[in-house]
């Protein structure tokens, strides 16, 4: 038997061996990134989640001020919890627009009157669409918004206590 | 008291594994004459081993929460069967019960083992105390089953539901003692690599082990399909998952193995091939373990993303893969080939069985690890799945299915006989399949055609062997192999037929709606809550016709509040001809819901081929180990795997 046969499978571990080092040093990045940062909000026009509040237009964002889009739902759990660090935003003078995906106006209400109440604008996305148009795969997601509508920043999963400094410097940023 | 005694016989294990792997090198370097010592030792570690599994089980029986693992997989409202089973439906406890196959196949090993060499044996014990030495360092460094907690928890978290079920009972432990029941193999041509003693005596000596590991992952694969098509309510029996490859690849290796082991035994021909397919086959079962339990691959069964005992568990891989490797590379040069044999013979057969195998192998590997490779290199992300490995596999699949026909009627040697002619009746079968498709579906897709023509073709070939002869007076092997070889042809008119004739209807009902699927009617009669041990459930009540009386079917969808968690829990109906298959789903704001309905003509062949492979294996082994013990002179042993 060849002296190449009797190394080949070696030399093949090898390379396997190389491929998975280089996967357990870099785990998999499972969150799908939004295609639009540093572009353009798409247009969209969104009812009023709520009677008591406005809806929320892509001209909305576009205001001259940086904008914080937060896509939640009563239905999500860690929605409760971020809901709490978003008012802690608002007090620091950020403005929180709300997109509220396949959410219900009654238990909106309810939500809100029980953990507080960040946000200027709350547009129901009963079918998801400008979520998905957005380029958001799940609640709750943020999106930091220029004052020219450009998305800067995706911020995928709840902003924690731990996460506000680097929000309010994205906000900075975005001026 | 229980736990430290599990903890306590794995470190005791641990060390005698050290002592087995130092006599071995003692042995290995002069001759002193350890083996029996050896013998002793390695049984020893099997029932220490045995001990820390069952102090497993007691801890899982008896909820005993101060235990972590069971804190963290178990609650006390659950099922006494799951409770049990739970012991290894979580990392550690699936790590343990590896560790525990691995020494007791090792003892198993030591006392049964009469065929090989005496020096051979040692060198062999010796390896497979080194494999037990890094799982034991893998359990009690990274993964140790029995740590404490203090304070113990009022109650524990609970077992994903999806694992509630008598799958998991019979599920891995199988599958597991087919993979690690490969260790054997991979030991003992370590060994004889080490010795230089590679001839048809090993041969002979691996075979029975081969055998019944090769049974038991075919057992584990087939149920753990089934498991998958009616627990997880998609309607698939195999998904091209990475971690069901993982599975496949040490079956595709095992069973190349097993063809080659025979040709090693009987003509102690393909000595280095059949070495190598030794380390290759084990060496996937560590692939396997490996991927599922560095969650490195996303999967449904990958169970958590844990770079650390990853990272061990590649080192080990390493390890032992790369020192098997290199023992290959330095002492194969001085493997000599045996017997010749003639390009038309039952060697050549079975040379081109191995080599197709392989090629599957390779491509359900490369298809498998690919995404990573393409990753690492240019940054893309992509997923490979059905359709590639359809594709690329399918057609591989076919071409062996059909030699499958022929090689069994080979001689060995040389073959003068004109063979082809005894395949004219399995020709004429399948081309009146084909012909019979074409008629009746002209749509069907290519590959579905295919199959059942080669099923067709392969059920009548397969049973030559015992034609024109007293099939009373055929050797067990070989009706194991017929046996075997016609299972092949079962489950794959199963597939095709799945394949081809499956219809499907996916709509919103309200009571009182008929949806047709297939020649079924299905009236969607009520929808009402249930409520078992532990879950509460909406069950979906469904009449069925076909002509001839209604029957009923239930369909569930399952709340589970220990970890809360909603399962479907699919309405089966098995008939002679096809499974009716329901899967009711979540309500909408009218009053109706949504049903899944499939008729899945003959899908039942596939697992029915699957046992019937099995079954093969098994008159096979009993064969052999009966023939053994009547101690039949050397040329009547040869023979069919």
């Amino acid at each position: 038997m060849s002296r190449v046969i009797r190394f080949a499978p070696l030399a093949l571990l090898a390379l396997v061996i190389v491929a998975l080092v280089w996967r357990l040093a870099r785990p998999v990045d499972t969150n799908v990134h939004s295609t639009l940062e540093g572009k353009e909000v798409p247009a969209f026009a969104l009812p009023a989640a709520l009677p008591t509040k406005p809806g929320l237009n892509a001209a909305d964002l576009a205001t001259g001020k940086p904008h914080l889009v937060n896509v939640f739902a009563s239905w999500c759990v860690p929605c409760i919890t971020e809901v709490k660090v978003l008012g802690e935003l608002k007090s620091r003078g950020v403005l929180i627009d709300g997109i509220a995906v396949r959410d219900r106006p009654e238990d909106l209400a309810e939500f809100l009157a029980r953990n507080g109440d960040p946000y200027e604008r709350i547009g129901g996305d009963a079918q998801s669409r400008v979520q998905i148009s957005l380029g958001s795969s799940g609640v709750p997601e943020s999106f930091v918004v220029d004052g020219e509508g450009v998305i800067r920043y995706q911020h995928i999963g709840p902003i924690e206590a731990g996460d506000v400094p680097m929000i309010l410097a994205r906000l900075e940023q975005a001026k | 008291m229980i736990a430290e005694t599990g903890l306590a016989a794995l470190w005791l294990a641990a060390g005698l594994a050290l002592f087995q792997l130092a006599l071995m090198v003692l042995a290995l370097r002069s001759e002193i004459a350890v083996a029996r010592a050896m013998r002793a030792v390695a049984a020893v570690q099997g029932v220490l081993t045995l001990i820390a599994f069952g102090a497993l089980l007691i801890v899982f029986a008896r909820t005993d929460l101060s235990v972590a693992l069971v804190a963290e997989n178990s609650h006390s409202a659950k099922p006494f069967i799951y409770k049990v089973a739970g012991a290894w439906g979580n990392h550690e406890g699936s790590m343990l019960m590896w560790v525990t196959i691995l020494a007791a196949a090792g003892a198993f090993l030591a006392l049964l083992s009469r065929r090989t060499s005496e020096r051979t044996l040692i060198a062999a014990l010796g390896a497979q105390a080194a494999l037990a030495l890094g799982f034991y360092a893998f359990l009690l460094i990274a993964s140790n089953p029995f740590a404490r907690l203090d304070p113990a928890p009022l109650e524990g978290a609970g077992l994903n539901p999806l694992l509630q079920d008598p799958g998991l009972a019979f599920h891995p432990p199988t599958l597991y003692l087919g993979y690690v029941g490969l260790s054997i193999a991979f030991s003992l041509a370590v060994g004889a690599l080490l010795t230089g003693e590679v001839d048809s005596r090993l041969g002979r000596a691996m075979r029975p082990w081969v055998l019944a590991a090769w049974i038991l992952l075919t057992l584990g694969i087939t149920a753990g399909s089934y498991w998958a098509y009616y627990e997880l309510g998609w309607g698939g029996y195999w998904f091209w998952d990475p971690v069901e490859n993982a599975s496949l690849m040490p079956w595709l290796a095992g069973t190349a193995l097993l063809h080659s082991v025979t040709v090693l035994a009987t003509r102690g021909a393909l000595k280095a091939w059949t070495m190598m397919l030794a380390v290759i086959a084990f060496s996937m079962s560590m692939v396997g373990t490996f991927l599922v339990r560095s969650g490195i691959l996303t999967s449904v069964h990958a169970f958590a993303i844990d770079p650390e005992r990853g990272t061990f568990l590649l080192v080990l891989l390493g390890i032992y893969v790369g020192a098997a490797f290199a023992l290959f590379a330095w002492r194969g040069a001085s493997l000599k080939e045996g017997a010749p044999f003639e390009l038309v013979s039952r060697e050549t057969g079975l040379v081109i069985n191995n080599l197709l195998l392989s090629v599957v192998l390779g491509i359900v590997f490369l298809g498998t690890l690919y995404p990573l490779f393409v990753e690492a290199l240019s940054g893309e992300k992509l997923s490979v799945g059905a359709p590639y490995f359809n594709a690329v596999a399918g057609p591989l699949a076919l071409i062996l299915a059909l030699l499958v026909g022929v090689g069994p009627l080979l001689a060995w040697r040389r073959e003068r006989r004109p063979v082809l002619a005894k395949l004219k009746v399995p020709a004429l079968i399948g081309a009146t399949a084909l012909a019979i498709t074409i008629i009746l579906a002209p749509a069907m897709p290519i590959l579905p055609r295919l199959g059942l023509t080669v099923a067709a073709y392969l059920a009548a070939a397969s049973i030559l062997p015992l034609v024109g002869r007293n099939p009373s007076r055929a050797p067990l092997a070989t009706w194991g192999m017929v046996v075997a070889h016609f299972g092949i042809a079962v489950a794959l008119a199963g597939m095709g037929a799945n394949a081809a004739f499956t219809s499907e209807r996916l709509a919103v009902a309200k009571p009182g709606d008929t949806l047709g699927v297939g020649p079924w009617l299905v009236q969607l009669q009520q929808v009402t809550p249930m409520a078992g041990k532990n879950w509460t459930a909406m069950e979906g009540e469904l009449i069925a016709t076909r002509g001839s009386g209604p029957i009923t079917l239930k369909p569930q969808t399952r709340y589970f509040t220990n970890p809360p968690m909603e399962t479907n829990e699919a309405a089966i109906q098995t008939f002679w001809n096809g499974q009716l298959y329901t899967v009711i789903g979540k309500p909408d704001a009218s009053g109706g819901w949504q049903l899944r309905l499939w008729w899945k003509p003959f899908v039942t062949l596939i697992w029915l081929g699957g046992a019937l492979i099995a079954l093969g294996g098994a008159i096979a082994l009993l064969g052999r180990l009966w023939r053994r013990r009547r101690g039949e002179p050397e040329w009547r042993r040869k023979g069919y795997a």
